[in-house]
């Protein structure tokens, strides 16, 4: 099975402070810890996986700057077996679409039997699988959280759904998935793993490369534009307990007790 | 004014989520005149329930009543709403796991814009829709514009908008089923396979001391175990907690894992997304600890607290064992 999978590389928000720049026109770029998306990880190891049982490989597509292929490279540390990078300033401002516009553009340059992305990124957007799968006329699955490949024709997918429930479905091939996290444990990638990928070339694909035009995508061909980043005026909000460990530990008891919190 | 306001109802066993009245909430923000219309797709006797009880809110309600529609698949209802919508419609999805599967495509299909997860709706001026967005967790805002003049697929978020109280309408249900075309689909749901249930009821306990991310180890979870066993409170936590495997799926609180109604809750070291908020009912007394100010759980909590939580609770813990 020929696996392309679509990675982000996002600024950890379990690591980072996001806060708005002077502008309001971005968040404060400098001093971010940068990693691969959280949930595009689970679908490189689900790729691996894959392919360790029925064979084939994987490839790693990263749209994204030049700091980009940092995760192309890291992903390929874990096992994949190819990297390409998609990268352009004409690609700068996409929205959703364009970045499917992009990626469809990738996947045509290709032969692959299933696509896999993160079901969302640091956007929370969650749209570019489906869009993606739209575009190339492929049958869609979001929020996948188990895989089984039935034959070399179609796969068995759950889907997390509200409460935790597990919808089954038999999807054909080729197809798109997003994954959700925890479908499975993604292993460890260790410096002596990113050190020995460390050479490996990986291309650089721009808007000529892949014959877009770059009115189709970035800023110029975006429908949907962000015009700014803001933080609302703090409303109500939690009360903060001051002072010192001992005085709000104090303090939160007096509380708890109050609201029944304590037996 | 763009094209008609549409929205898809999500029901089960005859009875419409909670949603579905939030959804012509946020329609009529989109646009305060328009004669929003709620499409209802499934089988039977439960479809025709729902149908009814839309129509009391709805001015108008489209019925599509087919097998194949009996279970939501998106990959068949987005088939059907490309067969049936007009192609300038303004589609509003809930931003949940169906609208999630659907809306992104289904765009694309209408050669229309899309909007996911959509928590304000600003308003629309000469065909431009403006709407509130958040990004990086919640940590920030944004505004995003769009010309929805060629139709719109806007995902709301669950719970963003409040449903209109007064509205009542005596809707017209039209059935559509004969319109509904070809529904062939090459993703085929097979079934639902229901949640484990674990050796704990979080959704029984009065209080609970919940641990996220912010625990940073395995080893750490016996923090929170120590301060619940010194409260007499129940440990959940929240997704990444269990994707690690640290604790089982039925400690989950959220929209994947489960509803919980407690007196109290306390958030050790828990962003407060959406997804796990959603969880949360019954309006508890919320206790925030985390070391990040600018949090998202500090706009939904009670009390907060910004600290370390692997110093804060052992003392905490002492400090209650000490009494
Ligand atoms: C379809 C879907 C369904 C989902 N369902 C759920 C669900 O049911 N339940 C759920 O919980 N999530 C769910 N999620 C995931 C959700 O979007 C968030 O990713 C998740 O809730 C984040 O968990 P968290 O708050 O523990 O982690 P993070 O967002 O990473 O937050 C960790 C927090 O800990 C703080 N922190 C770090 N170290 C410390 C310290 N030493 N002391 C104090 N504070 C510290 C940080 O400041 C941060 O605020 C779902 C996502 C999707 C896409």
């Amino acid at each position: 099975m020929e696996i392309l999978v679509c990675v982000k590389r996002v600024p950890d928000t379990a690591e980072n402070e996001i806060e708005v720049n002077r502008e309001g026109n971005d968040i404060r770029r400098d001093d971010l810890v940068y990693s691969v998306n959280e949930w595009d990880n689970y679908a490189v190891e689900e790729a691996i996986q894959i392919v360790d049982k029925v064979g084939g490989s994987v490839t790693v597509v990263s749209l994204g700057d030049e700091e980009a292929e940092e995760v192309v490279r890291r992903e390929m540390a874990m096992g994949a077996n190819n990297g390409i990078l998609l990268a352009d300033e004409a690609f700068e401002g996409s929205d959703g679409k364009g970045l499917a516009t992009i990626l469809k553009a990738a996947v045509a340059k290709g032969n692959y039997d299933l696509i896999l992305t993160g079901a969302q990124a640091d956007d929370g957007a969650g749209q570019v699988g489906g869009m993606l799968a739209a575009m190339l006329d492929m049958p869609f699955a979001s929020l996948v959280n188990s895989i089984e490949v039935l034959d070399g024709q179609k796969l068995k997918v759950g889907r997390e759904i509200e409460g935790g429930n597990q919808e089954m479905n038999e999807i054909d091939l080729p197809c798109v998935l997003s994954i959700q996290t925890g479908i499975n444990e993604p292993r460890y990638v260790g410096i002596r793993g990113i050190r020995k990928v460390a050479s490996v070339e990986i291309p650089v694909w721009g808007a000529s490369e892949l014959g877009l035009v770059p009115e189709a995508v970035g800023a110029v061909g975006a429908k949907a534009q962000r015009v700014d980043y803001f933080v609302p005026a703090p409303g109500e909000g939690a009360e903060i307990l001051e002072g010192s460990t001992d005085e709000i530990a104090a303090k939160l008891i007096e509380l708890l007790k109050a609201k029944g919190g304590l037996k | 004014m763009a094209g008609q306001v549409f929205t898809y109802i999500v029901h089960k066993e005859g009875v419409a989520d909670d949603s579905a009245l939030e959804l012509m909430a946020a329609a009529g923000k989109i646009y305060p005149e328009a004669s929003v219309a709620a499409i209802v797709t499934g089988s039977g006797a439960h479809l025709d329930a729902v149908c009814d009880a839309m129509a009391a809110s709805y001015p108008e309600v489209w019925k599509i009543d087919q097998d194949v529609l009996a279970y939501p698949n998106a990959e068949v209802i987005r088939r059907l709403l490309v067969n049936i919508l007009p192609a300038d419609a303004v589609v509003v999805l809930a931003h949940d796991t169906l609208g999630m599967d659907l809306g992104p495509g289904l765009s694309i299909k209408l050669d229309s814009v899309f909007v996911p997860d959509v928590v304000g709706v600003e308003g629309v001026r000469d065909n431009v829709l403006t709407v509130v967005r958040q990004e990086y967790s919640g940590q920030v805002y944004t505004h995003v514009r769009c010309d929805i003049s060629a139709g719109a697929v806007i995902n709301v978020r669950p719970g963003a908008f409040k449903p209109e109280e007064s509205r009542s309408a005596a809707g017209q249900v039209v059935d559509k089923s004969a319109q509904a075309g070809d529904l062939s689909a090459r993703r085929r749901f097979l079934e639902v396979v229901e949640a484990e249930v674990g050796d704990v009821d979080i959704t029984k306990a009065d209080v609970l001391v919940s641990v996220g991310r912010g625990i940073e180890d395995l080893e750490n979870i016996e923090i929170a175990e120590g301060l619940a066993e010194a409260m007499g409170a129940v440990v959940s936590c929240s997704r990444p907690i269990v994707d690690a495997k640290w604790l089982e799926k039925a400690r989950q609180v959220g929209t994947s894992g489960k509803t919980v109604k407690p007196k109290v809750y306390l958030a050790l070291g828990i962003s407060g997304s959406f997804q796990h908020m959603g969880g949360i009912k019954g309006s508890p007394f919320i206790v925030a600890v985390n070391k990040n100010p600018k949090a998202p759980i500090f706009q939904v909590a009670d009390v907060g607290v910004v600290q370390d939580l692997l110093e804060f609770v052992p003392e905490l813990t002492e400090k209650i064992k000490a009494k």
